[in-house]
């Protein structure tokens, strides 16, 4: 009886106090509006970057024609008789991120197992502090760390190796992108349900097999897209390569050379090292677009594998 | 029946010497549960709990619970939410070790060898690989309808192709599952339908050969036609093996099992032959819960 007569009540009321609140129709359009502003100003932003990386880099491909910035093996700028060939910049980018990658996947890999599978609660929250403050720390910090620190390390190692290098940089960047990867895959991982783990268990199952056979390739996608996540922040990584791989463009995947990659050029550049409005300096729009290319490609494979291995729990 | 008298008389002897407990559990008496000694003609104690008792931290969710169950027979546990089913069934194969803070008291013990599983000695995964255990909502793996029948020998270390095939096809058709998932092995087990999930988790089970079966009310998340399909799978897997099943719906418990526990608060409150207790329970306490006269 009760519930009948309120709910023939409801619509009226309900009715009412939208007709009288005018007031707050008009507060949530200038809500909307600043949400819609701010969402805004991020598209703008992209557009913005695109735009002006492109329309740079057609003046640029005016001057330096594609095929010669896609295949000539020497970047010289600065020389005087210049080439403009990204494949040396592409091959620094490419060598010092794979040697990262080498580093950051297993090590991430195995703290995210270990934090989510291993680790007593009290050990997490006392490791996860360290990560995060490992992921915090500037990347001069980093770059100069392996300048000082890991370069001579190796050199001890590996005799002969030059002071700058890509080796020391991409293990050292690797270093740096680890809590990227292990706290993205160990999310992934602690988002299995519990009864997967216990179908594991219950057959008889170790610890570590039901990590490794059952709960990683549940968190297949969410792993894979850390790991995405990892190489694009490799690609993309500026001073540590700047400060310890050198700053030669020299055409070789060979990690044990000093080598420069794609950002450091930029970074060389935005130092001041050639005028504004040459040539040269305008070089630095087409590396730009060529590392946006690079990321989003990234981006694009990071959508096909989640959607490739979706969760379907 | 009398072949079956005959065996246990055969049986009795040694069992009593190595195992005194296992016999009293047999013969137990107990103050609440009309007891398996007033229960004729029983067949051979598989496993038994004798004084069990379990706690969540502080709170005591099972007390002092002995109960036998039969080999190759169907013993089921009824009750109200909350009062125990599920723990004492997932103590059975010790995956309250899988959580902190929880403590076993007293045994239970597994038979022919008299091992007590909750003995800390005894590794909770040599347990597991005695005792199997179907879920309430099924819960595959992530891999393919093979691999998830081939999981258990896989981490038992077996690797021949021809054997992993015998077995998986063998549990398939053991499942009831083999006819329609024959010539689609390969496929994710989450293809399949969820009555399908579930048989594939019970021929998860059956690859490994477990001695004990145990169900936590395996079809509460199914529809009648895949509920009926399991229930006829347990009424055919009773030949090979020892079922313990938890189920909500006393129709099922009805016509799957030949023994049933009634359970309330933590306690045993009656354990006998399933039309017995249904037709004619000895305690008011079960009456008023089968005749849904219950709270
Ligand atoms: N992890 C836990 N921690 C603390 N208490 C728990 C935990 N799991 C269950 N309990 C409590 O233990 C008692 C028994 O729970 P259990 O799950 O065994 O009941 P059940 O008979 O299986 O119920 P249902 O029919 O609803 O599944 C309940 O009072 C429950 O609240
Ligand atoms: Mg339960």
């Amino acid at each position: 009886m009760e519930s009948l007569e309120s709910a023939s009540f409801e619509p009226l009321r309900v009715s009412d106090r939208l007709a009288r609140k005018a007031l707050r129709n008009t507060k949530e359009r200038v809500i909307e509006a600043l949400l819609f502003a701010a969402a805004g100003v991020s598209v703008l932003t992209t557009v913005g970057i695109v735009w002006v990386l492109v329309s740079e880099s057609y003046h640029f491909f005016t001057v330096v024609p594609i095929w010669s910035f896609l295949t000539d093996t020497m970047w010289t700028p600065l020389f005087a008789d210049a080439h403009y060939g990204i494949l040396p910049l592409l091959a620094g980018t490419l060598t010092t991120s794979l040697v990262a990658v080498v580093v950051a996947i297993p090590l991430g890999t195995t703290i995210a197992i270990y934090l989510s599978e291993f680790a007593r609660p009290a050990v997490r929250e006392a490791v996860k502090p360290f990560l995060e403050l490992l992921g915090g720390i500037p990347s001069i910090v980093y770059g100069y760390f392996a300048l000082i620190v890991v370069i001579p390390l190796l050199q001890l190692l590996i005799p002969g190796l030059p002071g700058f290098n890509m080796l020391g940089a991409g293990i050292v960047m690797g270093i740096a992108i680890i809590p990227y990867v292990s706290s993205l895959a160990e999310d992934a991982m602690r988002a299995v349900p519990m009864s997967m783990r216990e179908g594991s268990y219950a057959m008889g199952g170790t610890k570590f097999q039901t990590a490794v056979r059952v709960v990683i390739p549940a968190a297949l996608s969410g792993i894979l897209s850390a790991y995405i996540l990892g190489v694009s922040r490799a690609v993309g990584e500026t001073m540590i390569v700047a400060v310890a791989a050198g700053m030669q463009p020299n055409f070789t995947m060979n990690p044990m050379e000093p080598a420069q990659t794609i950002s450091a050029y930029i970074v060389q550049v935005a130092l001041g090292d050639l005028p504004h409005g040459s040539i040269g300096y305008q070089s630095i729009f087409a590396a730009g677009l060529s590392l946006m290319l690079m990321t989003l490609l990234l981006n694009v494979a990071g959508h096909f594998v989640r959607r490739r291995y979706r969760e379907a729990y | 029946m009398v072949g079956n008298i005959a065996m246990r008389s055969i049986d009795r002897p040694d069992r009593q010497a190595a195992t005194p407990t296992a016999a009293s559990v047999a013969g137990a008496p107990n103050a609440h549960a009309r007891d398996a000694r007033s229960l004729p003609d029983t067949p051979p104690v598989k496993a038994a709990a004798e004084n069990f008792s379990f706690y969540y931290g502080q709170f005591q969710a099972l007390k002092s619970i002995t109960l036998p169950v039969y080999e190759k027979h169907v013993t089921a546990l009824i009750g109200p939410s909350g009062c125990g089913k599920s723990t004492l069934l997932r103590a059975c194969n010790r995956m309250h070790d899988l959580y902190p803070g929880n403590r076993y008291e007293g045994a239970i013990r597994l038979l022919p060898d008299n091992t007590n599983l909750l003995d800390p000695a005894v590794d909770p995964i040599e347990v597991r690989m005695r005792i199997g255990m179907v879920f309430q909502k099924p819960n595959p793996f992530p891999k393919s309808i093979y691999e998830n029948v081939a999981y258990g020998l896989r981490i038992r270390g077996e690797k021949s192709r021809s054997v992993l095939d015998g077995r998986v096809e063998e549990a398939l058709k053991g499942a009831a599952l083999w006819a329609e998932v024959a010539h689609r092995l390969n496929e994710p087990a989450f293809a399949l339908s969820g009555g399908q999930q579930q048989r594939l988790c019970i021929a998860r089970c059956l690859a490994t050969d477990p001695e004990v079966l145990l169900f936590d009310e395996p079809t509460s998340a199914l529809d009648p036609i895949a509920t009926a399909s399991i229930e006829e799978l347990i009424d055919q897997l009773r030949q090979k093996v020892t079922i313990l099943i938890v189920t909500h719906n006393m129709q099922q418990a009805a016509r799957v099992s030949d023994f049933t526990a009634y359970m309330y608060l933590g306690e045993l409150i009656e354990f006998g032959r399933t039309r017995q207790l249904f037709v004619n329970p000895v305690r008011r306490e079960t009456e008023d819960y089968i005749t849904g006269r219950f709270g």
